[in-house]
């Protein structure tokens, strides 16, 4: 599990859909390609757009569903938790720097 | 040369005819019946009564609904028409019942929607490029 997740993370194009998909969860892969292309000049085939797509899904960061006849992807953050399981971020934030 | 008629598959050309009419504003142009129970069934944008039209065609064949079934899966658009105000058109169509498979979104120029014909195609709005 975290090795998907950790591999998942290390593309810069998967880690861009998971930020299209944190604007708006719930997209075609259509979307998911024109965003892509549009927004960040990413000229990726469909093909390939969908290989990123089962990369993210085996990690458990994106999930589908089927609502009448189309495919729709949702962001699932959970997954990220493992990161401060295994490096625990500390609860109280540091100390104000207000002291000489 | 130039485009005079470019054309969707539909299920049901009645319901096609009220979903592009009634709905989406198209204005029927011809309807002459063809064979038993088809159709030449063309419809144009009242702002452009001489323009490009577009045909409702029967979805009869069995390839047509692969091509079709597989196409909306993955939320591809069959044609695309431009519209002056893509969130205004959003509004008014959602409140009419439309389904969106893709709301509105800024691609870069242009900003885009998709939405479902109910006659098993999905179809493009866009803002008409100036």
């Amino acid at each position: 599990m975290a090795d998907d997740l950790f591999r998942a993370l290390a593309d810069p194009t998967r880690r861009t859909i998971l930020d299209e998909l944190a604007e708006r969860s719930g997209q075609t892969l259509f979307e998911i390609c024109a965003r892509l292309s549009m927004r960040h000049g990413l000229g990726i085939s469909r093909q390939a757009v969908s290989q990123h797509l089962a990369v993210l899904e085996a990690a458990g960061l994106v999930e589908t569903r089927r609502e009448g006849r189309c495919k729709f992807h949702d962001l699932n953050t959970d997954p990220l938790r493992h990161i401060a399981e295994r490096w625990p971020v500390p609860d109280t934030p540091e100390p104000e720097d207000g002291t000489p | 040369m130039k485009i005079h008629l470019t054309s969707v598959f539909v299920d049901d050309q009645a319901k096609a005819l009220r979903f592009y009419t009634e709905i989406l504003g198209f204005v029927k142009k011809h309807d002459v019946p063809v064979g038993e129970q088809d159709r030449w069934l063309t419809v144009v944008s009242p702002e452009e009564p001489g323009g490009t039209e577009l045909l409702l065609e029967p979805a009869r064949h069995p390839a047509a609904r692969t091509y079709r079934d597989t196409l909306v899966e993955d939320g591809i658009p069959l044609a695309q028409f431009a519209v002056d105000d893509v969130e205004e058109e959003y509004e008014r169509l959602s409140a009419l019942g439309v389904r969106f498979t893709q709301k509105p979104v800024e691609m870069g120029p242009v900003t885009t929607a998709v939405l479902d014909d109910t006659c098993g195609n999905l179809i493009q709005i866009a803002t008409r490029p100036q």
